[in-house]
């Protein structure tokens, strides 16, 4: 279809309503998943530190297994669905792409400043990097995990991963990653809240935009 | 007054002693902050649907890890030097509280769908092909330790019995009171053993005295020790800790 003026003329949003609404079931999932995986690592600790009952989801090792056998389904499809998306409509290339090593540098020190800019809808390099970075991290958690359900039935993935009892150090590690994106991510909502009213309810771009397209 | 109408006993007046009688999943009950701050507008007597869509996804686990199992994928086994020492005694009791038999008079019961309906003792079963392995046992709260382990696979005993291979379940009563099922094509795999000696001597009270089930494709719990009888059914039994909450299948 052709772009009418009118269509051009139009604010784009700064995120598309699919991405708010896969956006929000991930972090659910995403929520889920930490919470009733804390209430397994209680059963059998591998560092010298239990969660806070009140932290975990689940009551005890059943419930917590349940929830986490659950939400896993939610957490994959939408994440399948979010890479699809993600590739096939442009939104990776488009809005992720490309991460420099100086961009980050500069971003890092200025973020660090607190001098960096924060516009709805433009992602700056550290962003980028956290972005991309987070959503590997899941895809690895989510591969581990796998690992350490099925170690015969999917045993290659488990040598891969070390085999059983490193995969499930590798497990916890790579929750512990999600756990400190989320804290630098949530921060940055609390910084600047209209990111989260952008995500919830939709605002268009920040103009004086498309520097970097 | 109506007092004819009126119950011998209302409901809201016992509803509490219910729920505990029901109660034999405990996810509702295990609903923490976290999941009560999701679930906004909900309390708690609203999340028997919670508890309900639970069960039915670990229902819907079972039938994935069904169709995950593949018959012919064999546990990885592991050199004796592996062999995890000490090994951990694990019961849903201490291990003072362990129940012993007097080796000579025990026997192996069978029962419901087989074609030979007898008591086996231990001299019959050491009569049958022998199978050993070091493998992996794997608890449902995630810890492992490798052990060595021999007896009569599973798939020969319930050829040597008759039994329907057609059938669903194979299940497991105890005499310490644990009971357990599994499903036939995880009966038939190769390393799913009816197991007589541990690290190559018969049996000690602790792993399961005088039989235990060693199948190393499944999570510990479905491994139980102390076995008294076993029956081949198409009725769904259940075990100890299934019915508790933890999936059915729990296959590795």
């Amino acid at each position: 279809m052709e772009r009418t003026p009118e269509m051009q003329a139009k604010p784009r949003l700064a995120h598309a309503f699919i991405v708010r609404v896969m956006h929000w079931i991930g972090a659910f999932a995403i929520f889920c998943m930490i919470l009733s995986g804390w209430q397994i690592y209680n059963a059998a600790p591998i560092l010298p530190f239990l969660f806070p009952q009140w932290m975990t989801l689940g009551g005890w090792l059943a419930g917590g297994i349940a929830w986490h056998l659950s939400a896993m389904w939610l957490l994959v499809a939408d994440g399948v669905a979010y890479l699809i998306y993600g590739i096939v409509s442009g939104h990776f290339r488009r809005d992720f792409l490309p991460i420099g090593r100086r961009a980050v540098g500069h971003d890092l020190a200025q973020a660090l400043r607190l001098r960096l800019e924060h516009r709805l809808g433009h992602y700056n390099a550290v962003q980028r990097l956290l972005y991309v970075g987070v959503i590997v991290v899941i895809i690895l958690t989510v591969l581990t995990g796998a690992s350490i359900w099925k170690p015969v039935q999917l045993y290659w993935l488990t040598d891969l991963f070390g085999g059983y009892d490193f995969a499930r150090r590798v497990h916890f590690v790579l929750m512990s990653l999600i756990v400190s994106f989320l804290l630098v991510h949530l921060s940055l909502v609390a910084l600047f809240p209209r990111t989260l009213v952008s995500m919830l309810f939709g605002l268009s771009r920040d103009s004086n935009a498309g520097v970097s397209q | 007054m109506n007092n004819k109408q009126r119950p011998a006993v209302r409901h809201d007046e016992i509803k509490a002693d219910l729920r505990k009688v029901d109660r034999r999943l405990f996810l509702r009950s295990g609903l923490s902050l976290g999941a009560l701050s999701l679930l906004t507008g909900c309390d708690l007597s609203t999340n028997d649907s919670v508890d309900n869509a639970l069960r039915a996804m670990l229902r819907f686990d079972d039938r994935v890890q069904a169709a995950l199992f593949n018959p012919n994928r064999l546990a990885k086994t592991y050199p004796a030097s592996a062999i995890t020492r000490p090994f951990r005694f694990n019961a849903f009791y201490p291990e003072w509280q362990v129940r012993t038999v007097e080796a000579s008079q025990w026997r192996l019961e069978v029962a419901s769908l087989v074609d030979h309906k007898r008591a086996w003792s231990l001299v019959d079963l050491r009569a049958l092909p022998q199978e050993e392995q070091i493998t992996r046992h794997v608890c449902v709260e995630g810890w492992s330790q490798i052990g060595q382990w021999s007896g009569v696979p599973l798939h020969i005993f319930l050829r040597r019995v008759g039994a329907d291979l057609k059938a669903k379940y194979v299940a497991f009563r105890c005499f310490d009171g644990y009971w357990s099922s599994i499903d036939m094509p995880s009966a038939l795999h190769p390393q799913t053993i009816l197991t007589l000696d541990f690290e190559q001597k018969p049996l000690e009270p602790p792993w399961g005295a005088p039989l235990r089930l060693r199948i190393p494709t499944k999570l510990g719990f479905k491994n139980p020790k102390y076995i008294a009888s076993m029956a081949v059914t198409n009725d769904y039994p259940g075990g100890y800790w299934e019915d508790k909450g933890y999936d059915w299948f729990s296959g590795l």
